[in-house]
């Protein structure tokens, strides 16, 4: 078991034929990922990546004859929207948007549609998930993850990878990783992956890496305190930036109130979640919190 | 991206809203015909002198003024191009004026506040009006909430007009008064719509004392993502309002922003680089920057992050923390050789290099000779940078 995604997960990608599609098509599929098809408008026919992956005009095509039934979006941010709301209406379940700089007015009504099709959308601006020797959809490095039964949920790309560092440091796998992005409006949020995992057997541990900026870790905080049975870990980065200026992410900026640092690490910490005060403690804790379980 | 009130009232003039309005000058000799000028075409004899910065508290901190007739305006008007404008949101250094809005003026009956912004946990966008214009919303927020109306808008459906209606009574307005504010928080919503804004804000919006409804102050932010669409507007970036660090980063793709401390930091990811910054000051120091390098860190990108970090005086230590996805160490390391060769470093180096390549790198910094401290882990990482930024 595993959430999300999985090594009979047929993984169709949008945007194959681009640089970035071709590269880490390339990547996922030497991890081992069961990609059956790719998208690009206007190549259809065609084979790629050494005749290995055959090429569509739209997903629609690609799922009526390769039966993908779940997407991985590479296309520039001008056409990155719409190519979710394409993926939605073709029937994928699953949809990870890896696209950065989607505007917000866009994502606000790809939200709305993927919520009314019931489709599940991860990102956008998010390195995508992987299930640990099964499934790697995305961009980050495989090499580093090691199987096991901790499940990480992270709004960073690299901390993602920082902290499944320490996991596998402490001698900690992972069943999942998925980054579900920093931008101010995102598909599957913490609280989301939050419930996936607890409703996972052989998930026995949960990471969650927030940040400063909306409401997004309280809110799966308070969910947890009700609803998780598993330990927790947490991390809020962003303890020194300043009021007002945006730290990267489109969604990092702390705008008053309880989306500060210090709010979120108070609050994860009510509501029963080790919060990790410096960043090298996540492995430790984690540790910790699974010999006392 | 933000803007000047001057240019916000012309994008919302486009969409058909009645605006303050007036002309902008930047030089002290163009001061008295600017002022005539509005004098003449909003046949008018008092004006207001309004200060054009970035930042919001302009009135307060002495940046308007409302003007009775000619003289007082030039003198305003002297007094306000070239000052250095303090307000809440400009901090202890202040903002120089470098342009200067002279705009008709209006008897005031009463004043109102209209905004539209995200409400990131909805997933919808918020519209809020209060008839408690021309302060702080915040102090309102905080004191009298019950003044505040909302009402959320359906991304699908966008505003609908008993959205608008509701907002309208909530400022307690009547007849043809109730009619024009109705027609204008529809033409608020479509302009916030179509040139992609992530704030619009008037404060306030006023009746006047002869029933009509005006915009009197813009603030509109935009989403930079969303530029691509908009080149009219993204043209209107004044760089004068930004660090000119940030925006000499911003050309080479590197996301700089510039903090008090004395350690400089260089990663890859947003969140990596903000925990990096946090465990700086939990090690005792004090983060100089935000740096984030982003996905594709090469040799050149490092060498530029350096020279940006250098330049502020401030910076004693450098760390360099990279965990390898997409990055390859090796090229950072290779990078860091040449960045540290070329500019000939006065301040102490440390570097973590962790995930793709990191042995390769590992290997390339020994061997080139170049006077780096190595570290393994953030902790330790962050305790040698902090001493060496004290000279220990």
């Amino acid at each position: 078991m595993s959430i999300l995604v999985n090594k009979d997960s047929r993984i169709v990608v949008q945007g194959i034929t681009g640089s970035e599609g071709q590269f880490h098509a390339e990547q996922m599929l030497d991890y081992g990922t069961n990609i059956v098809a790719g998208v690009t408008p206007g190549k259809g026919g065609i084979k790629t990546l050494d005749d290995r992956v055959p090429v569509f005009n739209s997903v629609e095509e690609a799922v009526e004859q390769t039966g993908a039934n779940t997407s991985i979006i590479f296309v520039p941010p001008p056409f990155a929207a719409e190519a979710v709301i394409e993926a939605s209406f073709a029937g994928i379940k699953v949809v990870v948007c890896i696209t950065e700089g989607v505007p917000v007015h866009d994502m606000l009504k790809v939200k709305k549609v993927v919520d009314q099709n019931g489709t599940r959308l991860v990102g956008p601006n998010c390195p995508g998930i992987i299930t640990v020797d099964e499934c790697k959809l995305g961009i980050m490095p495989g090499f580093i993850c090691k199987k096991g039964n901790i499940g990480v949920i992270s709004k960073s790309g690299t901390l993602t990878y920082e902290a499944i560092d320490q996991l596998v440091n402490v001698g900690l796998g992972q069943t999942t990783a998925i980054g579900i992005g920093g931008d101010p409006i995102i598909g599957t949020t913490m609280k989301d992956c939050i419930e996936l995992f607890e409703a996972d057997p052989e998930t026995k541990g949960i990471v969650v890496i927030g940040e400063i900026g909306g409401q997004m870790e309280i809110e799966a905080a308070r969910w947890a305190k009700d609803n998780v049975s598993k330990p927790m870990v947490g991390f809020i980065a962003g303890q020194t930036a300043p009021p007002g200026r945006r730290m990267g992410h489109a969604g990092a900026i702390v705008s008053g109130g309880d989306d500060t640092a210090e709010a979120k690490m108070r609050i994860l910490g009510e509501c029963g979640i080790a919060v990790a005060e410096s960043v090298a403690d996540i492995g430790n804790l984690m540790k910790a919190a699974m010999e006392k379980s | 991206m933000k803007i000047h009130e001057y240019q916000g009232k012309k994008l919302f003039a486009d969409f058909g809203m009645p605006v303050q309005d007036g002309y902008v000058f930047e030089k002290l000799e163009d001061a008295e015909s600017t002022i005539k000028k509005v004098q003449a075409d909003f046949n008018t004899e008092d004006v207001v002198v309004k200060a054009q910065i970035h930042a919001g508290g302009r009135g307060k901190g002495g940046g308007v003024k409302y003007s009775p007739n000619f003289d007082k305006a030039l003198e305003n008007a002297k007094n306000i191009l070239g000052m250095n404008l303090k307000t809440h949101q400009t901090g202890e250094g202040g903002q120089l004026v470098r342009k200067v809005y002279v705009t008709e003026a209006y008897d005031i009956a009463e004043e109102y506040y209209a905004a539209i912004t995200l409400d990131r946990s909805k997933g919808m966008d918020v519209f809020m009006v209060s008839s408690e214009g021309g302060v702080e919303i915040e102090k309102v927020a905080a004191e009298t909430p019950e003044k505040i109306a909302k009402v959320w808008i359906d991304p699908l459906l966008g505003m609908k007009s008993f959205q608008a209606r509701k907002l309208a009574y909530a400022l307690g307005l009547k007849g043809d008064a109730f009619k024009a504010a109705m027609k204008i928080l529809m033409q608020m919503y479509h302009a916030y719509q179509s040139i992609d804004a992530t704030i619009v804000e008037v404060n306030p919006l006023i009746l006047t004392t002869d029933g009509r409804v005006i915009v009197l102050d813009a603030k509109v932010n935009l989403d930079d993502n969303a530029l691509f669409r908009h080149k009219d507007i993204a043209a209107m970036r004044d760089l004068n309002e930004e660090d000119p660090n940030e925006v000499e980063a911003g050309k080479f793709n590197l996301n700089y922003i510039k903090l008090d401390g004395n350690v400089g930091c260089m990663v890859n990811g947003a969140g990596l680089a903000m925990a990096t910054m946090d465990i700086i000051k939990l090690a005792g120091g004090e983060p100089a920057n935000f740096l984030d390098v982003g996905g594709t860190a090469s040799a050149e990108t490092v060498k530029n992050g350096f020279r940006i970090i250098l330049s502020d005086e401030n910076v004693k230590a450098v760390l360099i923390n990279i965990f390898g996805g997409i990055v390859r160490c090796d090229r950072v390391a290779n990078g860091v050789v040449q960045a540290v060769t070329e500019l000939g470093l006065k301040v102490q180096v440390v570097v973590r290099l962790e995930g793709t390549n990191a042995k390769e790198a590992q290997e390339i910094l020994a061997k080139s000779g170049v006077d780096i401290i190595p570290a393994v882990g953030m902790k330790d990482a962050a305790q040698k940078v902090v001493n060496a930024a004290l000279g220990n």
